[in-house]
């Protein structure tokens, strides 16, 4: 999902940097207030974890492999905010030691892997949470599992938004090819930030209980909420219901508009792929029955793990 | 993934050049590509020579630019896949190629030439504010530590299973990342009480 410089227009650069620097304005100052001082260090440690994490590959189905992303398990772990920080540091150095993601559209990667992955990812955590009655450590598994895949699956919608707005990729074909390729591999995230879940609740279960919380807690979640409904709106919005471009109003307003931004997205508007009828509507119906299963592969998942607990088991619980 | 060496850097001129001046030039060329017209001109053309003229003064090896590009190909040629389909789209993805070929490297030459340590330098010149600061400048210390952690362990994990199950190999990486993390988490507490040592704050 690491969006490349080059595949944007000015406009989506400018908004979605915008929409990264609000968000991480929000965590900076979610964790200035509420971060005690000894658990500074364990951000710079943590984005360490995740960037390593990222290097070893689960084996998937015929000799490829997939590897971690780790926004929602940083969520769950550390809190949102810090975990936003943590995704925007990781994305600053796969960036500028790497060359994995642009420099300009780096407020693009920020806002789609680091805000709305990691916060729409520990929303529908803590919604699971506190809605389900089950065995505590089941229901970590459960909603940890299917958090990882929504978080990831959202992601990628607004990545193929942000395709589609500047003209680079048209809608009828990058938001389901994105939708179905990241629902596949949403699967492998819920499935290792589960099994990670339950390894470090099995061994330090105390570390989960050192996250952020308090009143000033649910102020933030208010912002994190606003501002992934408005990349909702500002992204996908235009092309999902034909809602007027709002977007294109502001850059009309403000002149940074340009030229052939919209001689480009004109001919993909009444754009339909010849062998389905209407790819949106198509694409929404599997969404939902894929959001379904993974619902309901989530719920087994942590049905399946979570029994195994109460026998010890010897080969997972220590790495040397 | 390795992660790329400093000390082979030190030989070129453009690495003794300051920071800010590499920075700034490789900044205002990826601008200047991103703002190029959508379709193939002959400033892409002047924009590649001016890239492999900058090559060689940078002595960036060739299979290192060919390495990372390749990584990055994936996603770009997926995209253009993408478009492909669309007759239309055409000129706009051609040019899309393009951009991205060149802002990548673009960017390669910056990181060849630049160590990380400097590019947070110019960021704490920019008035980052400090929280970032020190969580990069920990991430980049400790990424080889903790990389090489991750060796050890599932070289010894490795050592010890002779099973190449498939969910064998799920458990053991959880297992690993999930060790990965605490460890991690004991070693912040450690550096935190070393910094505390060290008159921090």
């Amino acid at each position: 999902m690491h969006l490349p410089d080059g595949f944007l227009d000015a406009r989506t650069t400018v908004a979605s940097a915008t929409a990264a620097a609000a968000g991480v304005a929000i965590a900076l100052r979610q964790v200035r207030t509420t971060l005690e001082p000894h658990r500074l260090p364990m951000l710079g440690l943590a984005a360490a974890f995740v960037f390593a994490a990222q290097m070893l590959n689960f084996p998937v189905a015929g000799g490829t492999s997939g590897h971690l992303v780790g926004g929602v398990l940083t969520a769950i772990l550390l809190g949102p905010s810090a975990a936003v920080l943590v995704m925007t540091c990781v994305l600053i150095v796969q960036c500028f030691m790497f060359a994995d993601g642009g420099v300009l559209a780096l407020g693009a990667n920020v806002f789609n892997m680091g805000v709305v992955n990691v916060c729409a990812g520990y929303a529908v955590f803590a919604l699971l949470r506190s809605f389900t009655r089950m065995e505590q450590r089941r229901s970590m598994v459960f909603a940890a599992a299917f958090a990882a895949w929504f978080g990831t699956v959202l992601g990628s919608i607004l990545c193929a938004g942000e395709l589609a707005l500047s003209g680079t990729a048209p809608w009828p074909l990058a938001f389901p090819a994105m939708a179905n390729v990241h629902m596949v591999i949403g699967i492998g995230e819920g499935l290792a930030t589960g099994l990670i879940m339950l390894v470090v609740m099995r061994n330090r279960p105390e570390l989960l209980d050192a996250r952020e919380h308090g009143a000033r807690a649910s102020l933030s979640f208010i912002g994190y909420g606003l501002l992934t409904c408005a990349g909702l709106a500002v992204f996908v919005a235009p092309f999902a219901c034909g809602w007027p471009d709002g977007l294109e109003k502001v850059s009309q307003l403000l002149g940074f508009e340009r030229q052939g931004a919209n001689a480009v997205t004109a001919p993909f508007a009444d754009y339909c792929l010849p062998w389905i009828g209407s790819t949106t509507a198509a694409t929404a119906i599997a969404g939902l029955i894929g959001t379904l299963l993974a619902f309901a592969a989530a719920y087994l998942l942590a049905r399946v793990l979570v029994p195994a607990l109460r026998a010890p088991r010897k080969d997972a619980a220590s790495g040397n | 993934m390795q992660l790329p060496a400093t000390e082979r850097r030190t030989g070129a001129s453009v690495s003794r050049t300051p920071p800010s001046i590499k920075l700034g030039t490789a900044l205002a060329l990826v601008l200047f590509i991103c703002l190029l017209p959508r379709r193939l001109t002959a400033t892409y053309g002047i924009v590649a020579g001016i890239l492999l003229f900058l090559w060689p003064l940078c002595r960036m090896p060739f299979l290192f630019a060919l390495r990372r590009l390749l990584v990055m190909e994936f996603f770009i040629a997926g995209v253009a896949l993408l478009s492909l389909l669309t007759p239309s789209a055409t000129p706009v993805v051609l040019a899309a190629l393009a951009k991205s070929n060149l802002c990548v490297f673009t960017m390669l030459l910056l990181i060849w030439t630049t160590p990380f340590h400097d590019i947070l330098g110019q960021l704490r010149k920019l008035r980052m504010p400090t929280v970032m600061l020190t969580t990069l400048a920990l991430m980049y210390r400790f990424l080889p530590v903790l990389l090489e952690e991750s060796r050890r362990m599932q070289r010894a994990r490795a050592s010890r299973t002779f099973s190449r199950r498939r969910r064998l190999a799920w458990d053991n990486l959880a297992a690993i990342l999930g060790q990965l993390f605490i460890r991690s988490a004991e070693r912040a507490e450690r550096i935190y009480l070393a910094m505390c040592a060290r008159g921090w704050k």
